[in-house]
């Protein structure tokens, strides 16, 4: 097994990250851009975060990237989720930046990784057709038109759906196979309604009539693709609600230690302290979790898809439970919108829900352990 | 520097032709467990020339001085060895809480008469050690023991009562916590001596507990003589080893919830009594989401633990790790059983008969009650890690 620690490129990489997000996209910027009337992304916080080599962290370098690999991502991710950084990081740098990698012929991954890596090409990923992720196969449908394909379908819950340019969507062929598709933003036919959400974020529903498409590469391989793709996202999901729970923790632990009732801190009330033990133990065994599933990315460990569930699993319910309890031992105060431990809560559950929440993780890793 | 590679065909080599075939089956009982001491009965031929071979290495204590009866091992040495046992499936040749707590006090403080005199004889298995650390008065607050050592010039007179003793009625040898002072703050009183069990006025009794076995004892001291060249380190230092002692019985007992056999199974498990639905799911949907979240949890327990010692190998850290992992290692032991227990149905609560393996998981259920109680409470470990881990005051 790999070792657990990071090495030393990486925890470079982690302290830059960590640095650049408390700088450039703290969670003020999150508020400034939900009470403000523009977009739900600060365009020149990414366009420094493109300088950084964020979106190409997991792109090779003969595609403009820089190659770093799935540790070092996660630990951009969970630095955003330390801040509750509201860029398009995750879903061109991670979900759109992979389905090209994975499922891309060669003349696509060399037109388009390395517009994904310069922060030029915003990506979404369309896969789900409810608002709950179920797993099953998609009703959408591609037929042939012309060189290309054209889709009909609904998609939900799309991350970024309303401001990508490129836009891959699972469609199941006449032959009855699933396979990714590319549609262009603007494309004929694409309706895209957006969804206000409880994390201030950009969500679309989409809906294609006709749409004119490009197979992603060859469309047999479609299924294992997405398969792939969608653990590689949930393992970047995991890394981000570890950020979102550590950061929770460590506002309410700071909090606890101020806040004085009956002439003292409530930090010294067992009460507080055995809550607080317990979530910090959670945490650091989510933590191991995750740094798992993510250097099982890089290595290719065997068994992979069992160990992501798990880790997307107990990362979610970390989550829950590091801003729940955050709420809590605030006190009144952590249910105005003026403290921040709210605006984790509010992010903490969107990001687990995206491609399965902990029960369906939990459900998956029981059919993938055999029972 | 001396090649890992050639220490690991050499430790295959040489355990592949030692250790006897039924030394490599599963342990499956208590009697399968070799705890050695005076009185130790071996439960066979295999058992014993098991230990006294991997004695002779030095491999019951890897990694504690040649000089003292160890192999003399680096860590890295011990971890080849440990995996090498684990590929062939190597029963431990001895359970000993002379290795696993006095042992490593005694290496650290131990005066050199006190090594040679006790370590030989930990590492070939020929004492048996016992804790006397709880009192009826003194269970989390430990520090407030009341047993009384008197000095008498060259001896203690000893009076009092420990309980909670695992196996003090089958051990030779006790460490075992004392006050010297009443002077000052309670901790800076209490010494740390070794004596023998067969020592006139020592008495060890029993408790019949609720699973029927009887594992722990009361411990009575009546005008004991214990030789003060048996102190431990400093008189009136006993509570900072006692201490060091807690935190290497921490690491033993959260081992527990990552038991090997426990691993990867028992959802699998679980389906030859529950059964499984058309689809091959455990056929009660809510045991086995129960299943899942425990199994996801102890994942994560697992990789923990091997992440505290990939980042002791690497210096860093969080520090603390043994409260947490205590605390997180028993809570997940306790609700594997829970889940076993409801797996088998009433099956599981049977307690006689050989149909139930004589109630062997009832018993172990309830015997893994005690596992957030000892070696300090899940409560006493999250007070820990509040205030020492998270400074919390």
């Amino acid at each position: 097994m790999a070792t657990l620690v990071l090495d030393d490129e990486q925890k470079m990489l982690r302290e830059a990250a960590m640095r650049f997000m408390a700088e450039k996209a703290p969670v003020a910027q999150l508020r400034a851009l939900r009470d403000g009337e523009g977009e739900a992304y600060d365009r020149a916080t990414w366009e420094a975060m493109a300088e950084m080599g964020f979106p190409g962290a997991l792109v090779p370098e003969e595609h403009g990237g820089a190659g770093f690999g799935h540790v070092a991502m996660g630990q951009i991710m969970e630095a955003g989720g330390r801040t509750l950084a509201a860029s398009p990081l995750f879903a061109t740098g991670v979900a759109g930046a992979s389905a090209l990698m994975l499922a891309g012929s060669e003349a696509q991954k060399a037109e388009l990784l390395p517009k994904v890596a310069a922060g030029e090409l915003l990506c979404a990923l369309a896969v789900d057709e409810g608002m709950r992720h179920t797993g099953k196969a998609p009703a959408t449908t591609a037929a042939p038109e012309g060189d290309g394909w054209k889709i009909t379908g609904q998609k939900a819950n799309v991350a970024d759906g309303g401001i990508a340019g490129l836009i891959v969507v699972s469609a199941v062929t006449p032959e009855g196979a699933t396979a990714l598709f590319l549609v262009e933003a603007g494309a004929r036919g694409l309706e895209v309604e957006k969804v206000a959400m409880a994390d201030s974020r950009d969500a679309a529903i989409l809906r294609f009539e006709g749409t004119p498409a490009a197979a992603l590469g060859e469309t047999g391989q479609g299924a294992a693709a997405l398969a792939s793709l969608l653990d590689i996202c949930n393992a970047h999901l995991a890394a981000e609600l570890i950020g979102i729970a550590g950061r929770a923790f460590e506002d309410t632990l700071a909090y606890v230690q101020e806040r004085k009732q009956f002439g003292v801190t409530i930090a010294s009330f067992q009460a507080i302290q055995h809550r607080a033990a317990h979530l910090f133990g959670e945490i650091e065994q989510a933590r191991s979790l995750v740094l798992a599933a993510l250097s099982g990315l890089d290595e290719g460990a065997e068994g992979l898809p069992r160990l992501i569930s798990a880790a997307k699993a107990k990362a979610a319910a970390v989550a829950d439970l590091a801003t729940n309890e955050g709420v809590q031992l605030h006190g009144g105060v952590g249910m105005t919108d003026a403290f921040d431990i709210g605006l984790f809560m509010k992010r903490a559950r969107p990001a687990a829900q995206l491609f399965g929440d902990e029960r369906y993780h939990a459900a998956r890793f029981a059919t993938l352990s055999g029972y | 520097m001396f090649d890992l590679e050639d220490f690991r065909a050499e430790t295959r080599a040489w355990l592949e032709e030692n250790c006897p075939a039924s030394m490599r089956e599963p342990v499956r009982s208590e009697a399968d467990i070799c705890w050695g001491g005076r009185n130790f009965e071996f439960k066979n031929e295999d058992q014993r020339l098991w230990l006294d071979r991997m004695a002779a290495k030095g491999w019951t204590a890897p990694t504690w001085p040649e000089q003292y009866g160890g192999g003399g091992l680096s860590p890295e040495q011990a971890k080849v060895l440990r995996e090498e046992m684990a590929r062939i499936n190597a029963r431990e040749p001895l359970k000993s809480f002379g290795i696993s707590m006095v042992g490593p006090a005694i290496i650290k403080w131990g005066s050199e008469e006190l090594k040679q005199q006790h370590l030989p004889k930990i590492c070939r298995g020929e004492i048996r050690w016992c804790q006397g650390y709880s009192e009826p008065g003194a269970g989390s607050d430990l520090a407030g023991l009341q047993t009384k050592a008197e000095d008498k010039g060259d001896h203690y007179l000893i009076n009092g009562q420990k309980i909670w003793t695992s196996y003090a009625h089958k051990a030779d040898w006790i460490f075992c916590l004392v006050r010297t002072s009443w002077e000052g703050k309670k901790q800076e009183g209490i010494t740390l001596i070794l004596f023998d069990m067969e020592t006139p006025g020592v008495e060890a009794r029993p408790i019949r507990l609720i699973s029927g076995a009887s594992v722990f004892c009361e411990t009575f001291f009546t005008d004991v003589k214990a030789d003060k060249k048996q102190v431990v380190g400093e008189v009136n230092k006993g509570w900072t080893y006692a201490k060091y002692i807690l935190t290497h019985e921490r690491e033993m007992v959260s081992a527990i919830g990552g038991d090997a056999s426990a691993v990867d199974a028992l959802g699998v498990q679980s389906l030859d009594s529950v059964g499984a639905d058309e689809l091959g799911r455990l056929d009660d949907p809510i045991l086995r989401g129960d299943i899942a979240r425990w199994e996801i949890d102890q994942l994560g327990f697992r990789l923990t633990l091997e992440r505290a010692k990939d980042e002791a190998k690497a210096g860093e850290g969080v520090g603390h790790y043994s409260a947490l992992l205590k605390y997180a290692g028993t809570e997940l032991n306790k609700r594997r059983l829970e889940l076993k227990v409801a797996a088998e149905g009433a099956g599981g609560l049977a307690w006689e008969g050989q149909a139930w393996r004589n109630g062997a998981l009832a018993k172990e259920w309830l015997r893994s009650k005690a596992n957030s109680i000892e070696g300090g409470t899940s409560e006493v470990q999250l007070g820990i890690i509040a205030k020492n881990v998270l400074g919390m005051k």
